[in-house]
Order: C-alpha cells, then structure tokens, then sequence
C-alpha cells in the first residue's frame, strides 16, 4: 500500500474526528506507545467473518501470538477460529520465495477447508520485500474459483485504527455488491405475512458478536421484521458481506473505526447510516428507534415503540433487586472515545455514579457527551498513567474500575475491583438482557469478599517493625493502566489531526 | 445459622454415608505396628477393607472377631479374646484398635469388659495397647468413628499428669479430623517444621497411609503413622492444635489429661484458618515466620482475586462429612461462591456453621435434587457422587472417602495457603472448562438467515464460488 493510499484512509470525511482538534491522537512515540499494529487492526476487524479461511502472510510472529484470541462466536461454521498463517522462514524471504509459498498455501487451505472465500492479510515483511499479494490473490481465485481476498495490512503502515479501516475497504472494494442477497427462509416469509409486516434489511458495521452478546439483540429485529442482511463481522458470512449492498439502512455500532465503509456504501448505492450502540437501555432504545426513523415504514414504528415499552418493563422490573444493591456505587471509567460516553449511559442506567472518565483518546464532541450525561462537573482524567488512574481511584473513593481486559491484572494488583469490557471478555453486555449480564458481573466483584481478604495484612506482620504499605498508589506498577490494547481501538479510531 | 432438613425418607439412595467402624479403623491405620479389629461378622471388615484398599491403592491390616451364626446367638465373647491372642501371637502389634459393630453391639457386648478380661487371661500381652471403642453402625459416620477412635486412644494411653506442660517446648501435637488427606498431615508436618518446632501427629494416616514403598515385602501391621510410645510425650509438648469438631470430646479428653493448651481449629482451608494457624505457630514457637510463608500468603490472596471472576456466585453442591462440608463451603463462600446445596450424613455441630441457607442429611440423592433444585453448575463430592454430577450435568471436584476412581485423590493437599491456592485454581478451572454449558449466552439464529448461514463447511469438493468473484 502506498504512502498516499494511507493519507486517503486516513482522511475520513464522514468522521467528526477530522473535523476538530482531537486530544492524544498523535503519531506513535517510539518508547513511549502501546496498541495494536494495521495487521492487528485488519485481523480483528474480520475475523469473525466465520466461513472464511483466514491466512496471514508473514513470518510466525504475527499470527503465532495472535490467533484464535477473541471471544467472538458463530451459529455455524467455526473455520474462522482455525489460524493459518505461510509462517515465512528465512530461505522464503531471502530467495524471493514467500509469494509461491502463499500461492500453494491458499491452494491448502481450499482443499483442506473448503472455505467460502479465503482472506490473505499481509504483514510487515512481504509487504518489505515487494511480495504482490493482490496478484498472488488473483492468480489463486482464477486458478480454484474460490474467492480470494487480499487485506494489505503491513503493521508499519499505522495503528490498529487503520488496520480496522483498511479491513473495511478491502470489504468494500473486492467484496460487496458481488452477489445477491439469498431469499429468506420460507417460515420467515409466512411469519411476516401472517402478520402483515414488511420485512426491511440491514447491516450493523462494527458489531463483532463478543461472546455471543448480539443474540441478546437479533431476537428483537426478528420480530420487528428487521432482517440483518450482513453484520460486519461478528457471526458474519461472506456470502452476507457480498451482499451487503441491498441494506436500506446501515448502523455503524459504537464504532467510528469502520466508518469508511458506511460512509462508501452512501457513496456508491445510497444507503443512508446512522450511529449507534447497543450498550444500555437508553442506547438500545435509541438504536431501534434510529432504525424505525431511517426505515420511514410507520407500521414498523409503531410496533418498535411497542416493543421498547415492552423491553424496558421487563429489564426495569428485572434491574429492580439488582439496582438496589448496585445503586450509588461509585466508577472510574477508564476506556476510550466513544465508549467512554456510551458505556456512561448504561451504568447510570443502572443507578450507578461515574466519578471519573478517562477522556485521553476523546474527541471535543466525545467530551461535550460526557458533559451531557454527566454534568458540567464531569472529572475527566487525559493521564491514563497507572499512578494517576490509582491516585484518581483513592481520591474519588471509587468502589470499580472498569476499563480492558489488558488492565485487569495491575487493577487487581491494586485490590480494586474491576470489570473488563473488552472483546476478550466472556460475558456480553449488549441490549436489554445484556444489562442482567452486566449487573451480576458487576456484583460480583463489588460485593466480592476477596477484597477485604486481598487487602489484609499478615496478622504478625503488626509483630514486625515497618511492614510496607499496600501499594494503593503504586507508582512502580509493572504496566501502563492504560495500553490502549482494547476494544476502544476498535470502536475508537487514532489519526493525525486534519 | 444453616436450617438443619433432617431426613424424611424411607429409604437412603446413593449413600453419602460410610459407617463409623470404617472411620475408627481409619484412626487405628494411622498409628505405628497396629491392626485394627472389627468385632463383627467377617463382613464388617471385608467392606471396610476394600473401602480403604480402592481408595488408598495401599495394602490395609484389618483383622475381624468373625462372628457366626453360634456366636452371634450364644455370645462372641471367645471370638474377641481368641481374636486378640490370635494377633498378638502372629503379629507382635504395638496396639490393636477394637471397634464394634452393629452386629456385636445389637448381641450386647461389652467391649470394655472383654478388654479386661483378655489382659487377665493373657498377662504375656500386657504390653499391647488393646484399644476398645463403641462404634455401632447404626449411630454416626465414618468421621464419628474416627474421632471416637481417638477419644478412646487418649484415654487409654495419655497419662492424666497436668504437671509436665511444655517440658518438650518445641513439640507440638496435632490432632486432625478424618478427612484430612495424607497430602494434607504432610504439608501440616512440613509448615511446624519451618518453624523449628517438632509435630507428633495423632494419629498420623498421611504416614502410614500415604503410599510408599518400603523394604519390607509383606507386612500385616501398619508402616508408619503415630508411635504409640508418643502419646505418653503428649503432656509435655507446648500446644496442641486440633482440627475439626468432630474432635472436640477427644481434644476435651486430652486437654484435661495434660493441662497442654490447645488450638483448635474448625478446617485450614483459606485466607482467615491459615492466618490463624500461623499465628499459633509463631507464638509458641517464638520463630519469626519464614519469608517463604509470607509469600505463600501473598500468592494465595492473588489467586483468590484471580479467581473471583469465575467463583464468585458460582453456585456449588457439596456433600461431604460434616467436618469436611463445613471447610469446604466456608472457604468457597470466602471466594464469593454460593452454596446451594449441603448436604451430610450425619447430624453434627459442624453443620450449624455451615454457609448454607440449608443442610440436609441425607444421601447423594439428596445432592442431586437439591443440587437440581439450586441450579448448581459444580458438585464437590466422593466418587460416587460423580454420577450425580453427570446426571445433573456438571463438573465434580472430588473430596473425602472414597475416591476410587482418580489415583492420588487420597493424597492431595487441600490446606494451607497453596493447598488452598491450588483448589482455587481448580475449582475455577472446572467451571472454565464447563463455560459453555452454563454461562454463554445460547447462540440465536435469526428467523430472516437462509440456512446455507448455519451450515459447517462440507468436506472439500471442486470450489463453487457463492455469488460472484471479487473484483480484482
């Protein structure tokens, strides 16, 4: 990929991002960054994607540590949790042979797998050595008739932000509107007739199904007649990305990483987009409701409103024990961009207090949200640095932090009780049911008696002269609180400031 | 305070309960060059031989009085003192632990008596500890059996002399319930070691019992365990510590032998047990406590954070001896999870304490409807409980007696801070494993997705692309 095809993505024009100073949105500091690579960007992105053969073209380090390392699920094939990678060696690299050895290794996995499509992502050493892996994916889809897609996602070509969007426009240039969409089943036709609906399509970019939380979700399009044609890409097909096109509406959810292909999919067959996220009940709401408004079929409307009325009783009476044990207890957020706004939302759904958000990777419009929801007061913290997130934790007198999965450990080092919300998380949080998930595992920790337990000191350490203090205000903790290594990369997005 | 359900059935279905002979002739395995003696038909012993021999992978001395039908009518009294000459005659025991049965104690014997009359009858065996004990099956379990056993070893070896506490001040005797593990008496030994104080075990099961091999070829009586020259040291050491409720009449008996102060202790599993103990250990032995302890300590409480996310609320079945249950259910409560079903074979104190809204006595069966009922995604239980486990479809840790289906179950080491460390670990990677039974969320297909969506990939055939190529 050339210098100048990255300046491109990096230039979203449907992004507020690029329209206003955005605070810690800087090129990487050598010494000094933490996050995920183009390639790590890419790979998540897609993988979901569960018919597809997933190959990475690269020496061992790219796929070796990274494969079948998400809590993403499928309702059916479970190709995409099998790791391939050409595993370059020294000889493939110094004698030029790493594009035959990705020829033969496409063939493999077609003949192993029979996959529906196959995806080459491309990493930082053939990309260096000039491997041209678009021709090397042409050749092979002429050579067996199965398509092959090629991601050129070389890490050194950017963070994992652009990773996430040259995913989306591999999608978006070799993929979508080359294949119809297939007809619904037959039972699905006569549940729409029977009650007069209009089945309307759609896509969700940037849902990934993390540990199965959109089932929570796709139940209530299905009896609004909502039919989901393509979900880039958890659970997804790629039969369903080639098809993509035929959506009357797009949601781009909790996420500006993808919006390219929204934004492209305008461009080029004029389906409108909305944003949107499925994290509370005020979201959730909304969500459906964005749907019903973009869609414009008043009978569709007035069932979703029905449906929210429904919904939001049931979860309100089911929230009810739940809110009474989590009521007032106080949270440090500490995730990126949007979330840090959209996940705000749901735990005051719950009638929990956010004290602090962390605001690092937040644009001005994030933060004016962040005001809106949580008022003028609202404590930003832009140093996401161990030390000031515990000193901010002690300050605050914040019972939880919530933050990525990566952070887990340093908060527990603290005695701190803490909840991930990351894709490598095991339990979803989306829609109405989500919030149940959410307030068990949020109880959970709180009310956990391991703290007390974590937090005492040897009984004879009182015997003992100077017995040290518990490290609450670590400043030597081993890691950055804040790595950057997480779900917000994905739902976030980092880019020179226009 | 747990509400104690007591049994309201007819009849008992997948035992939970081992009877009482068995667990004094466990007390008697665990003392040095001894044989335990059932006084009942050949039966009783053969049972509780094969009981001891599937569980521990180990030979297991176990003579009988062999009762028969005549002696059973006309009396067994012969049987007993023809018994114990047999023995000592053959054998050379230092003690021979006499436990009765149901059937002897329903035929009136009186074991005390004929105990007497064996050693006036035979002054030449006056130097074999011969140690009577009423352990009818139809009263208690194995872990009452047990701590009868040792109630009466202190009082027929522990010299009532309240004048020589502490002569031996860096001895410390233990006493530990029935369910304590060899795995468990070992690592027990090796922590008062570290504090340069010397342990006598009573009885010591982990060092007869826990599976060695040793010169000998062939040996009837016990290798290893308690010598029954220590009990007459008893009244010297600084401290005793005691471990279990169960114990709490013999620990009465030899606290008010000696006049030696005691510890005692409910399990040592956890946090708040282990804290306790090594505070004893510190006090009486005035040794600072070893670095490698406080770091122990310090591993076992990041565990307990570590695995909080998988244990906590995580809702577990346990059916296990009363001692045992109540270790068990109050270490996991200190990690969060919920116990919704307890269940005992045997009414004791143990159970008041119990974590649990309520406690039944009663069997496995018990385990599986309350375990059903409760919705528990674990089952803490013996090998047989394995079957409720898979009826109810759960994962099984298995504790107590018997665990004939795992080797080396007999020998792990559950106390401590890294015993307690390692079930944690466990326990959390149990339900791990069973994620996806209980906790996924079930997947939803939509009504809308043709089902070519939900097809796996068919074996390889020539490609067929679905829909058009990309565009290159």
């Amino acid at each position: 990929m050339k210098p100048s095809e990255v300046a491109v993505l990096l230039d979203e024009p449907a992004c507020t991002h690029n329209k206003k100073a955005k605070s810690g949105c800087s090129k990487p500091t050598p010494g000094a960054s933490a996050g995920g690579c183009a390639f790590d960007g890419a790979q998540i992105a897609l993988l979901p994607i569960a018919d597809v053969a997933h190959i990475v073209h690269g020496p061992i380090a790219c796929a070796g540590s990274s494969w079948d390392n998400r809590g993403t699920r499928s309702t059916g094939p479970t190709l995409y949790r099998i790791g391939m990678t050409t595993d370059l060696t020294e000889q493939d690299v110094i004698m030029g042979r790493s594009e035959k050895r990705l020829f033969h290794s496409i063939k493999q996995a077609i003949e192993t797998h029979n996959p529906k499509a196959v995806f080459v992502y491309n990493t930082c050493v053939p990309a260096l050595v000039g491997d041209d892996i678009d021709a090397v994916c042409k050749a092979a889809t002429e050579r067996w008739g199965t398509p092959v897609v090629p991601v050129d996602s070389a890490g050194f070509y950017g963070t994992k932000n652009l990773g996430n969007r040259i995913a989306g426009e591999a999608m978006v240039k070799y993929v979508a509107g080359t294949a119809e969409p297939l007809p619904p089943p037959a039972a699905a036709i006569e549940y729409a007739e029977k009650r007069g609906i209009k089945i309307h399509n759609v896509n969700l970019i940037g849902e990934y199904n993390i540990a199965g939380e959109f089932w929570f979700i796709a139940p209530l399009l299905d009896e609004l007649g909502i039919r989901v044609i393509c979900t880039l890409s958890g659970d997804g097909r790629f039969h369903e990305v080639q098809s993509m096109h035929r959506a009357e509406v797009n949601m781009m959810v909790c996420s500006k990483a993808m919006l390219n292909v929204a934004r492209k999919l305008e461009d080029r067959f004029g389906t409108p987009w909305f944003e949107g996220s499925f994290y509370g009940i005020t979201d959730t709401t909304q969500a459906l409701r964005d749907f019903a408004r973009l869609i414009g079929d008043p009978d569709l409307t007035e069932r979703t409103e029905a449906l929210i009325a429904r919904e939001e009783a049931k979860i309100f009476a089911a929230l009810k024990p739940w809110r009474a044990r989590l009521e007032g207890k106080r949270v440090l957020l500490n995730t990126g961009g949007v979330k840090s706004w959209s996940i705000v939302s749901a735990l005051q759904d719950l009638g929990l207090v956010v004290v602090a958000t962390a605001t690092k990777k937040s644009t001005e419009e994030d933060k004016a949200r962040i005001r809106e929801l949580m008022g003028p007061e609202a404590k930003m913290v832009e140093d996401g640095s161990p030390r000031a997130l515990l000193n901010m934790v002690k300050e605050l007198r914040a019972d939880i932090l919530i933050a990525g999965g990566r952070n887990l450990y340093t908060a527990l080092k603290a005695r701190l009780p803490f909840l991930d919300i990351n894709q490598e998380r095991e339990f979803g949080y989306a829609g109405y049911t989500g919030m149940l998930e959410l307030v068990k595992q949020l109880a959970l920790t709180l009310e956990s008696p391991v703290w007390t337990q974590a937090r005492s000191a040897a009984p004879w350490a009182a015997l003992r002269p100077a017995a040290p203090e518990l490290p609450l205000d670590a400043d030597d903790l081993p890691m950055p609180l804040d790595d950057g290594f997480d779900m917000d990369d994905v739902h976030d997005h980092h880019h020179a400031a226009a | 305070m747990s509400e104690i359900i007591k049994r309201s059935k007819a009849m008992s279905v997948s035992p939970l309960k081992a009877s009482s002979p068995t667990g004094a002739a466990l007390a008697f395995l665990g003392i040095h060059h001894a044989i335990p003696m059932l006084h009942g038909s050949q039966g009783c012993t053969a049972f509780a031989k094969v009981y001891f021999v599937r569980h521990f992978r180990e030979p297991i001395p176990l003579q009988t009085t062999a009762m028969d039908q005549a002696s059973s009518v006309m009396g067994a009294d012969d049987n007993v003192i023809q018994g114990l000459a047999t023995i000592c005659a053959k054998q050379k025991p230092a003690m021979i632990g006499l436990p009765t049965t149901g059937l002897s104690e329903t035929q009136g014997t009186d074991i005390a008596r004929l105990v007497k009359d064996f050693y006036r009858q035979h002054p030449e065996y006056a130097h074999v500890a011969v140690i009577p004990v009423n352990t009818p099956d139809f009263t208690g379990c194995l872990e009452t059996g047990y701590a009868l056993a040792v109630k009466g070893m202190f009082e027929a070896l522990v010299p009532a002399d309240r004048t020589r506490v502490g002569l031996r001040p860096r001895q410390i005797n233990v006493v530990p319930h029935a369910s304590l593990t060899p795995g468990d008496t070992e690592a027990l030994k090796e922590l008062i070691e570290s504090f340069g104080l010397r342990p006598v075990m009573v009885p010591d099961v982990g060092d007869s019992l826990d599976g060695h091999l040793m010169p000998e070829d062939y040996t009837p009586l016990t290798l290893g365990g308690t010598p029954v020259s220590e009990f007459a040291t008893l009244g010297e050491a600084a401290a005793t510590i005691v471990i279990g409720r169960s114990l709490d009449a013999a620990a009465d008996v030899l606290a008010e032998r000696t006049g030696v102060p005691d510890h005692r202790f409910d399990h040592l599993m956890g946090l708040d047990a282990n804290d306790r103990l090594i505070g004893v250990l510190a006090e009486v032995s005035g040794h600072p406590v070893p670095e490698r302890i406080e770091r122990q300590r310090a591993q076992y409480q990041d565990a307990l954070v570590d695995c909080h996310f998988m244990l906590g609320m995580a809702r577990v079945a346990i059916a296990a001896d009363p001692d045992l249950l109540l270790g068990m259910s109050e270490f996991l409560k200190s990690v969060g999870s919920d116990i919704v079903a307890a269940i005992a074979p045997v009414r004791a104190p143990s159970l008041d304490d119990v974590p649990a809204d309520k406690v039944h006595i009663g069997d496995l069966e018990d385990l599986e409807i309350a375990g059903r009922e409760g919705q528990c995604q674990l089952v803490i239980g013996n090998s047989h409980a394995v079957s409720s486990a898979e009826r109810l479809g759960v994962p099984i840790l298995r504790i107590g007696f018997p665990q004939y289906d795992l080797v080396g179950g007999y020998t792990r080491t559950w106390i401590g801070y890294r015993g307690s460390r390692q079930a944690l670990f466990d326990l959390a990677n149990l339900l791990l494993e069973h994620h996806e039974e209980h906790h996924l969320i079930a997947p939803y297909r939509s009504i809308f997705r043709p089902a070519e969506a939900f097809a796996e990939l068919g074996p390889a055939t020539p490609a067929t692309a679905a829909g058009g190529l990309p565009i290159h």
